[in-house]
């Protein structure tokens, strides 16, 4: 049943696989484990990027393709529920949906066009493509700023079931309120759940062994009778709407739309630094990746604050720990990752215990 | 290093080749069709020169960015380090001689100015070599990895810029003999976009006699097209990659600290920023040429200028249009090295 | 003729038991060869045998995955391509690597390492190739097939050079380019240069070779000299399934 529902993907190695559990059971448990909305903020922003991360990594570690668009179609289904919403006079169900059903069509198109255009050049010209076209998107967003709120965002009121003013039940449970907030927190959860699945069924389907195939040897593949373009294009689209369904589910969750959190250059570095780092090619990376990179994102800049007030005297390495600096660490983690650990954390983990078993034969 | 001319005895007169000059047409007929759209002679000739000068500054930051990939087949993804660290060195000499930058002689200030440029250019030089050495050099050849390792390169670069010189901007007020514009007739003038556009061709000229009259610029236009043979004939080219990445960032460090005293402020990002625009420049002239680069970002600037001008919203877009078209005429670019 | 230096009864070119892996394919599988000083050594065999493969590891173009390569006294078999070159070497590919952006006098600038052509020897060379006097200032880009092959042959003989290796330049020349070939070819040896030639073209290898050998499946197969193999018909059918001693 387990190899069924991970689409025979399984994590082959214990430390990952408890990793995995810890994880989810983590964030399944947030609201009772943890009090407060920060933390809870902190699980749901995990789950969301374990899928756009995921879906990045079907890109890039399944069809080799580097694509500097994925944010953009974040942002297109974040905008998309969000401005919906934010226009619309009564915050109804049927608005997110319409929202969300434009959002997609949006991504869709813009994968189709992107990817008939550019798909046929070589890599650095389509990194570089996508590049320009989502630079344009992110100056049009803040240009249209009647539209779309600018530079500052939009923020605006959800459904009444997930305010936080509904209470689905009048008693505390372990200490959580039982309201709107919570069932979000778990439409949240749920989604990404299944959109994580799903892109684990994809990737371990006959299209997702074609698509490494492509990335491997795409003269071979294309040789042997598989047009390289109509893959890599499927890929993209799927892709993009996967990206625009976690950022539909962000929206609702952080009931704010902005550049910044949407749309921004700050959101793909993110997502390329846990990629690597967590493993290309695996979709585990990007849960054990994503899960790392948003807690220390959180709470390691607080340690980073101690270490930079204990080495106050000290001048170039107390502004090294400065807490804002911690993405001078984060890079230089992402360079060594590159060269030393090329298969990320989650293949490293794999590799030992592959070479664990192998060693008692 | 320049080669001695030899000839054989009794070199025949031919017509001379059929040298490819519809692109270098580009420039003065854009500005030219401009004209009557602009209406006004004044606006036009600021405009133009606006864009001229913005121009130049793009093709120096750029021109490392294409030469690189047309010898070493390497993508830099990180090159906006070399501009934002180039414009930071500046600073280092433009701070403590504040004083000097008051004083209204355009020779104290052009001294102080060359002074910055020549130290901001070490310094871009000496990182690019140990970029070269440490981050490129293991992954030839991988262009996927060459696109993260360089893009995290230039993460820790912008980091190392706030630990280095704060977190916040840092404001770079132009020398005083170049603030303000020349009054041609109704046309107000700046005088430092006339030093940018000084600057640039002064560049331009230097890296065309440099690739056409020296050994080295041999080598490098040999390299491009067949780096195994340069290698057969006796040529160590990982030496002149070396050198080429280095120059190339140096020349981006030029380009970053004339840049920043044009905007008048410094930000870390300020690389970041502008590495879409050189790609898209690099792509109009094609990978590897520097001649293309030249008039791309020429055509880039005077675009983006006079769409400024005429319909604002339509400035970046600009951009991609006018890529979108030169593609649709030449696929590989203005001038095609045969390279990517 | 001056009685042989026991110097120079060494072999100026050694190859012994020489492999080269290409990815995962075992292209030459134990290549011995061996060129004598001043003399034109043929290296023939059908297609895919692995001539070019070979002069390629011998200009270290291809890192050989075992065995030695000597040239001239020195171990080159694991020096880096530049290194070799400037042993004395001149390579001479069959794709001709003529740089066609730049011009015919750049190309042979570029040639000569030691500074500045030699007149007197540029105008030597024109004797062969007066096609390169006509286009001495176009980019080589522009010239024919068989004016590039002119081009890549000036450029190893801007300089002297100890040894050649030249890949099949008669391939697809008209005749008269051919002969201008053998001439160049023919002067070069008297003025002491060794050349290594890859050839199928039989009116060449016939005039002008002083030893043959024979590759095939990656390794030599026959050794000896020219007027052997081209004496023996058997024996020629039996290596490359043709005869050298075709009559004109």
């Amino acid at each position: 049943m387990l190899q069924q529902l991970l689409s025979g993907d399984l994590p082959r190695s214990r430390i990952l696989t408890a990793l995995l559990v810890a994880i989810l059971l983590g964030l399944a448990l947030a609201p009772f484990l943890t009090s407060g909305a920060r933390p809870l903020n902190t699980a749901a922003t995990i789950c969301v990027y374990i899928v756009l991360v995921a879906s990045y990594d079907l890109l890039l570690g399944y069809t080799g393709i580097v694509s500097f668009a994925h944010t953009m179609f974040y942002g297109i289904g974040a905008y998309g529920v969000g401005l919906a919403l934010a226009r619309a006079d009564e915050p109804a169900w049927g608005v997110v949906m319409a929202g969300l059903g434009l959002a997609l069509l949006l991504s869709l198109v813009l994968a189709l066009v992107v990817g008939l255009i550019a798909l046929r050049v070589q890599a650095i010209f389509y990194a570089m493509i996508t590049l320009a076209v989502a630079s344009s998107f992110v100056v049009l967003a803040s240009q249209l700023s009647d539209f779309t709120g600018g530079e500052d965002g939009v923020t605006f009121s959800v459904p009444h079931v997930l305010s936080p003013a509904c209470r689905l039940v009048e008693r505390e449970v372990f200490g959580r309120q039982l309201d709107g907030r919570l069932l979000t927190y778990y439409i949240v959860f749920g989604g990404c759940l299944l959109l994580f699945l799903f892109l684990l069924r994809l990737v371990n389907s006959p299209f997702g062994r074609v698509l490494q195939a492509i990335r491997e040897n795409p003269f071979r593949a294309e040789a042997l009778g598989y047009r390289t373009m109509v893959y890599r294009i499927w890929a993209n689209v799927l892709a993009a709407l996967t990206a625009s369904l976690a950022g539909a589910l962000m929206a609702l969750w952080l009931r704010y739309v902005g550049p910044k959190t949407s749309l921004g250059f700050e959101v793909m570095t993110d997502i390329l630094l846990i990629v690597v780092i967590g493993g290309m090619g695996t979709m585990y990376g990007a849960v054990v990746g994503a899960t790392l990179f948003i807690l220390a994102q959180n709470y390691l800049r607080d340690w980073m604050a101690h270490g930079a007030a204990a080495l106050d005297g000290v001048p170039v390495l107390a502004a090294a720990l400065h807490p804002d600096r911690w993405m001078l660490w984060l890079g230089m983690l992402f360079i060594l990752s590159i060269y030393w650990f090329p298969v990320g954390i989650v293949g490293r983990l794999r590799l030992r215990a592959w070479l664990a078993a192998r060693s008692l034969h | 290093m320049s080669i001695a001319p030899t000839a054989p005895s009794a070199a025949v007169e031919l017509p001379a080749t059929r040298r490819d000059i519809a692109p270098l047409l580009l420039v003065p007929l854009l500005m030219l069709a401009m004209l009557p759209l602009v209406g006004n002679l004044a606006t036009w000739l600021t405009l133009s020169v606006a864009g001229l000068a913005m121009g130049m500054m793009i093709f120096i930051m750029a021109s490392g960015l294409t030469l690189v990939f047309g010898l070493m087949n390497v993508i830099n993804f990180g090159h906006g380090a070399f501009i934002a660290v180039g414009a930071f060195s500046a600073t280092l000499v433009l701070v403590p001689l504040r004083g000097w930058l008051e004083i209204d002689s355009l020779t104290v200030n052009l001294g102080v100015l060359a002074l910055a440029i020549v130290v901001a250019m070490v310094v871009t030089g000496l990182l690019g070599w140990a970029f070269e050495r440490l981050i490129i050099q293991p992954v030839y050849g991988q262009h996927l990895k060459q696109i993260l390792v360089t893009m995290g390169g230039m993460i820790v670069a912008e980091q190392l810029i706030h630990v280095v010189w704060g977190a916040g901007t840092i404001a770079v007020p132009l020398p005083a003999a170049l603030r303000g514009a020349l009054l041609l007739g109704d046309a107000a003038i700046d005088k430092y976009r006339l030093v940018a556009v000084a600057v640039g061709l002064v560049v331009f000229v230097a890296m065309y006699l440099i690739l056409s009259r020296t050994k080295i610029g041999l080598l490098v236009r040999a390299g491009v097209e067949h780096g195994e043979m340069v290698e057969a004939l006796g040529y160590r080219i990982r030496r002149l990659f070396v050198l080429v990445f280095a120059a190339g960032a140096s020349l981006a460090g030029l380009g970053g600290a004339m840049w920043g005293l044009y905007k008048e402020t410094l930000t870390a990002a300020m690389g970041g920023e502008i590495m879409v625009m050189l790609f898209i420049v690099i792509i109009i002239g094609g990978l590897g040429s520097v001649g293309g680069c030249f008039i791309g970002a020429l055509l880039i600037a005077l675009v983006a200028n006079y769409a400024g001008f005429l319909a604002p919203g339509v400035a970046l877009v600009s951009s991609i249009v006018l890529m979108v078209s030169v593609l649709l005429w030449r696929p590989a670019g203005l001038y095609p090295t045969g390279r990517g | 003729m001056l009685a042989p230096d026991p110097a120079a009864r060494q072999p100026l070119l050694r190859l012994a038991g020489v492999h080269t892996h290409i990815g995962q394919y075992h292209i030459l599988q134990g290549v011995d060869l061996q060129v004598a000083r001043g003399e034109l050594a043929v290296l023939l065999g059908r297609n895919g045998a692995g001539k070019t493969t070979t002069l390629r590891t011998i200009m270290g173009l291809w890192r050989a995955s075992s065995g030695s390569i000597h040239f001239d006294g020195h171990d080159i078999t694991h020096l880096a391509t530049p290194a070799i070159a400037r042993a004395g070497i001149a390579y001479v590919p069959e794709n001709m690597a003529v740089f066609s952006a730049l011009t015919v006098r750049e190309n042979l600038v570029l040639a000569a390492r030691d500074g500045p052509p030699d007149a007197a020897r540029v105008d030597w060379i024109c004797g062969f190739f007066p096609a390169l006097r006509t286009f001495w200032l176009r980019p080589a880009g522009t010239l024919s097939g068989g004016q590039k092959q002119m081009v890549a042959i000036a450029r190893a003989m801007v300089e002297p050079r100890t040894l050649l290796l030249v890949d099949e330049p008669t391939k697809g020349l008209a005749p008269a380019i051919v002969q201008s070939l053998m001439a160049a070819f023919r002067e070069l040896k008297t003025q002491g240069t060794t050349i290594l030639l890859v050839e199928q073209n039989v009116q060449v290898v016939r005039a002008l070779g002083d030893t043959a050998s024979v590759m095939d499946d990656g390794r030599v197969v026959h050794a000896g000299p020219m007027a052997v193999l081209a004496g023996d018909a058997a024996l020629q059918q039996r290596l490359l399934g043709l005869s050298v001693d075709i009559q004109p």
